[in-house]
């Protein structure tokens, strides 16, 4: 059996996952989904030492290798057609908020 | 008149077009009108195109007037599960944070049943990124199951698969990553296929997870099934995981089963997808569809997937760590929603508070699993190992096949639940995926038909036929015969019991 991590989930960590995951968690919202989420990560921890080291693993369902096809011009979507969703356009392009910290 | 032409299959509705009985301006405004009594209470659709689906079956009506239907279904309508994305009609996932979204483009599934000349009824409600099992997780409140509406429709097509088993539409569009097409057509009495991954197209299907999801039918018949998947089915060179070889003849293959004789067939019947956790009157029907097998002719054989009790835990590892990467697009700079804090804001910022606003419990549950899955130091214990699992599973599957033509199980290990029962209980969620999540893992098309009511509960039950990838046929041709062989027991189609929807109970 390799070594195996713990499978507890601290409300910490679940913070800090939501953060990379650039989600505001409020703390309602925390002492709500952590406590499912260690319920989920608990019954899924069976499947540590299942397969050995000698199993190769699969990321897809049909081996497929590089696929390609002949570089030939075909329309693609219009500006307006692109940008139709946007939040907020400014001349023919998206506007997004400051990209930058106050401190930068 | 109205009700008569709701209740008839796509096919029958494709001859009576053919015939000159009907035109499809009828049945469309059938159709409609059937949306505009029952739909306030099973609520299968999101979004009605009423005048789009109306003006589609008039252009119908007019090329085949013309002697020119562009093909065997023209003018039969249709509806599409809201994760496929449709040009002019909105496409929201059944998620908050693409609300009035209207894509700029069709999906290659849409595109092809608009080339088939298919007028489209509008789209079907789903849990939020197809993530469940019950419809509860839309954002835009559930579905209602047509046999009681206090309960689920399944999920994540939960919309599909109501809409069709309440007489909405005669067909309609699902995509299946775990059993989202399959689980549905059980607990709703109603036919659901996942074709072979690759299959169909994945092109403008919003992805939840791109190794797993597959489009297919969701029908009221396996006829209808094949019908409509040779239509939607085949290379498309705008999604690179295509397969780029013909469809097998799978409209043939469910004549050939139509007739009810299996002789020769070998059906494995799977040790590892029963028992424990199944509900009595779902094994007990079972049991007797692979009876009514033996009778015809069948050679049944149990086999054992020993890996099979390790695909939940796989799948929900592989799932989440795809979907959190997909749901990275939802960055609230180039479509749906935007959320400004008070301030001066960051992009960031905007960012963080528009996920939080835009996306639903489950959905936050399953981005947080998958970046904890792919996080380095987890990575290898988790991610890695469920990737080794699936190829374990795969093998099963190729033993399995060596032993058997095709196998069966039933679909969901339970009828539908009420409302609300399993709501805030993600485990007891996730189970209801343990038959069909094998086939995803390892890309085999299956399907799920009909197997009678339970008798605990007078709830539908379905069997999952399973074949090798790219053996749909077999699929089709196994369907078919069970469907044959159980209409003639009951004497009829099961959903000719379900209950009659009038409209406004609620």
């Amino acid at each position: 059996m390799p070594e195996t991590p713990g499978v507890s989930l601290s409300r910490e960590q679940v913070a800090h996952l939501a953060d990379l995951a650039r989600i505001d968690l409020s703390d309602a919202e925390l002492d709500h989904l952590a406590p499912q989420l260690v319920v989920i990560l608990e019954s899924i921890a069976s499947i540590q030492g299942v397969a050995g080291d000698d199993v190769p693993p699969t990321s897809h369902a049909l081996p497929l290798t590089n696929v390609f096809r002949d570089d030939v011009v075909v329309p693609g979507l219009t500006a307006e057609q692109a940008l139709s969703g946007a939040p907020e356009v400014d001349q023919q392009r998206f506007s997004v908020p400051r990209i930058l910290g106050d401190e930068q | 008149m109205t009700t008569q032409w709701t209740r008839r299959t796509a096919a029958e509705l494709a001859d009576a077009l053919a015939a000159g009985e009907v035109t499809s301006v009828e049945l469309t405004r059938a159709h409609l009108a059937r949306i505009g009594v029952v739909d306030t209470d099973v609520h299968a659709f999101l979004h009605v195109d009423a005048d789009g689906a109306m003006a589609d079956a008039a252009a119908s009506d007019a090329r085949r007037a013309a002697g020119g239907p562009l093909s065997g279904l023209d003018g039969v309508p249709i509806a599409v599960k809201d994760v496929l994305t449709t040009r002019g009609l909105p496409t929201t996932c059944g998620s908050r944070i693409l609300e009035g979204w209207v894509p700029p483009y069709d999906a290659t599934v849409v595109a092809r049943l608009r080339s088939g000349g298919l007028p489209i009824l509008g789209k079907t409600n789903m849990d939020e990124f197809a993530m469940g099992s019950s419809t509860e997780h839309s954002a835009y409140g559930p579905t209602h199951n047509p046999w009681d509406l206090d309960r689920i429709p399944g999920g994540s097509g939960g919309g599909s698969a109501a809409a069709v088993g309440a007489f909405e539409t005669p067909f309609a569009i699902g995509t299946d990553t775990g059993g989202s097409i399959r689980q549905p057509g059980a607990v709703t009495g109603t036919v659901g296929m996942k074709p072979t991954y690759g299959g169909v197209s994945r092109y403008g299907l919003v992805a939840l997870a791109n190794s797993l999801d597959q489009a297919g039918p969701v029908t009221r018949t396996v006829l209808d099934a094949a019908l409509l998947h040779e239509l939607i089915g085949g290379h498309d060179p705008l999604d690179s995981t295509s397969i780029d070889q013909p469809v097998p003849g799978l409209v043939d293959a469910v004549r050939q089963g139509a007739s009810g004789d299996l002789t020769g067939v070998r059906v494995g019947v799977v040790t590892e997808l029963g028992g424990e956790g199944y509900q009595s009157g779902v094994l007990s029907r079972f049991r007797e569809s692979v009876d009514l097998m033996v009778e015809a002719g069948a050679e049944v054989v149990e086999v054992s997937c020993p890996h099979f009790v390790h695909a939940l835990a796989a799948y929900y590892l592989i799932l989440p760590a795809e979907a959190s990467s997909n749901l990275a697009k939802f960055d609230a700079m180039r479509y749906g929603m935007r959320v400004v804090p008070d301030g001066h804001p960051s992009a960031e910022q905007v960012m963080r508070a528009t996920r939080d606003a835009g996306f639903g419990d489950e959905v936050k549950r399953r981005i947080i699993l998958g970046t904890y899955a792919l996080s380095s130091g987890y990575y290898d214990a988790y991610y890695g190992q469920a990737q080794k699992v699936r190829t374990l599973i795969s093998r099963d599957f190729e033993a399995a096949f060596e032993q058997a033509d095709v196998l069966v199980s039933p679909t969901a290990p339970t009828t539908a639940f009420k409302l609300g029962e399993k709501l805030d209980d993600p485990l007891a969620m996730y189970l209801n995926d343990l038959a069909t999540i094998p086939a995803n893992l390892s890309g085999v098309p299956g399907i799920s038909v009909p197997s009678g009511l339970a008798e605990e509960d007078g709830l539908p039950t379905g069997v999952q036929v399973l074949a090798p990838a790219m053996a749909d046929d077999r699929v089709y041709r196994v369907g078919a015969a069970l469907e044959t062989l159980l209409a003639r027991e009951w004497g009829g189609p099961l959903l000719d019991r379900a209950p009659e929807l009038e409209g406004g109970s609620s």
